[in-house]
């Protein structure tokens, strides 16, 4: 039983990982893109954040999974649904972390930007020196929060038919006529967010030696 | 010799007009302060003085430095280039400081050295602690802003400036945000630059302290100058109604 939910957990490990890995940076575009100045930009970056917030993320894999497959016909290997989980999740993930960044990046007071400005600072360096350090605090709370959901979320991946932990749990239950499985993983999902937790306080102790 | 000069300076913000054909020369050496009603647009003046804002029409120089230049009724400024040497030129303190506040003290005065400048990091540690000391901060350089007291973060910022070793300063209103206490120490430390002759430039709602720090002061209103002289005569012996009006207003309140 525990060999079963330890190949779960180590998709469902390898799902968030993937998810941060390709989040996190899609999600500066998916920032830069709503803050742009060119309108029609900001507008498809406004759609995105929008739809993919406002629908379900287990809708959205499905959408990913079985659209090819309706819209165009294509016929996609076995392979196709790890594939569509990763795409599914990092597109959601990066609509969320844009936002966040938006705001934070918004929050950063003008002056900040005058104060550089005068001093001769270029605009990539007052954004990398300047804002891009201040705004990391600022988010950490918020950003904290979409991981730790993240964790949880990865068991979405079961609509796919992957084998993650939730969907090894469910079979060993099945199989097993037990709530055991169920109470293990529960326990290996808390326990892995509670190491996250620990991380994410040393970070935000770190970032706490000034506050604005 | 004139460190800035700013001709028939014109800035508006969509419809209203802030500032209305605004013309001075700072020459090496003075100290200008600029009086006037809240809104009357100083702060825009300095603004487009320390180029935050571009002006519509006029022609502004530091220098040898022809920074914008008037071409058919509008100011036409230089490259890029051109530009980024000007900002060299000046320094601006804030009314609300706008430190870095995830930088150190001296982190806040050397940085802008070691990026911009690109100075040797202990060449400008050194240089930042001495002017640090200057500003009676001795002691300080590992804080943070939000540790200090504003007198204290305004003299940061002040030394900040300085760092880069501007030909003028720019002040907007630095004592503002700060309680009389805090005001005191900040005036003490600009009167010590006016008497090492630094070329300052400085909006204050302080007259006592303009009377004596500056050489000659200007009276802005409605985006206009109304009256400039020779310091103690604006102050003492206003000749126009408004800033008769206006100093009145301060005397009393
Ligand atoms: N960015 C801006 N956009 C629109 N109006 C502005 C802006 N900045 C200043 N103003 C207006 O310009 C006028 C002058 O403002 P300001 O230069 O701040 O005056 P002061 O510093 O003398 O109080 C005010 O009426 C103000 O509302
Ligand atoms: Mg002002």
């Amino acid at each position: 039983m525990m060999g079963i939910l330890a190949d779960g957990f180590v998709l469902t490990a390898e799902i968030f990982v993937v998810t941060l890995v390709g989040a996190l940076p899609l999600g500066v575009l998916v920032a830069l893109a709503r803050m742009s100045k060119f309108k029609p930009l900001s507008l498809v970056a406004r759609l995105y954040i929008s739809v993919l917030r406002g629908t379900p993320l287990m809708l959205q894999l499905m959408a990913i999974m079985f659209g090819p497959y309706y819209l165009f016909g294509m016929q996609l290997g076995s392979d196709w649904k790890f594939y569509a989980c990763a795409i599914g999740f990092i597109l959601n993930y990066a609509a969320y972390f844009g936002e966040i960044y938006r705001s934070g990046i918004q929050s950063i007071p003008r002056g900040q930007y005058e104060a550089a400005a005068v001093l001769g600072y270029t605009r990539a360096q007052t954004f990398m020196k300047i804002v891009l350090p201040q705004v990391m605090k600022r988010i950490m709370p918020a950003m904290g929060n979409e991981i730790i959901t993240l964790v949880k979320d990865t068991s979405l991946a079961f609509v796919l038919g992957i084998m993650e932990m939730f969907s090894a749990a469910k079979a060993l239950a099945a199989r097993e006529v037990s709530m055991i499985p169920y109470a293990i993983a529960a326990l290996i999902y808390w326990v892995f967010c509670l190491v996250i937790e620990m991380i994410l306080n040393r970070v935000e102790k770190r970032m706490a030696y000034y506050h604005d | 010799m004139a460190v800035v000069t700013l001709e028939h300076g014109k800035k508006s913000f969509g419809q209203t007009m802030v500032l209305k054909d605004i013309s001075l020369t700072v020459n090496e050496g003075d100290v200008l302060a600029i009086i006037g009603p809240s809104g009357g647009g100083k702060s825009t003046l300095l603004r487009c003085l320390t180029l935050l804002e571009t002006l519509d029409a006029g022609a502004l120089s530091y220098g040898d430095i022809a920074v914008a230049r008037e071409e058919a009724g509008r100011a036409v400024y230089g490259s890029k280039d051109v530009l980024r040497q000007a900002k060299t030129r000046f320094g601006l303190v804030f009314q609300n400081f706008n430190l870095f506040p995830h930088y150190t003290v001296l982190k806040n005065v050397i940085d802008p050295l070691v990026v911009v400048e690109k100075m040797p990091k202990a060449e400008a540690e050194a240089r930042g602690r001495e002017l640090l000391a200057k500003m009676g901060l001795s002691g300080k350089e590992d804080m943070v802003p939000c540790e200090l007291s504003g007198g204290q973060q305004q003299r940061v910022a002040i030394a900040r400036a300085l760092a880069m070793n501007p030909s003028v300063l720019y002040f907007d209103e630095p004592t503002s945000a700060l309680d009389p206490e805090l005001t005191r120490e900040v005036l003490r430390v600009i009167r010590e630059l006016a008497a090492e002759h630094m070329t300052m430039v400085i909006v204050t709602h302080e007259m006592t302290f303009a009377r004596d720090v500056a050489d000659q002061i200007i009276f802005m209103d409605g985006g206009s100058v109304v009256e400039r002289g020779v310091a103690s005569e604006v102050i003492d012996r206003p000749q126009h109604e408004r800033t008769k009006a206006f100093l009145t207003n301060y005397q009393h309140g």
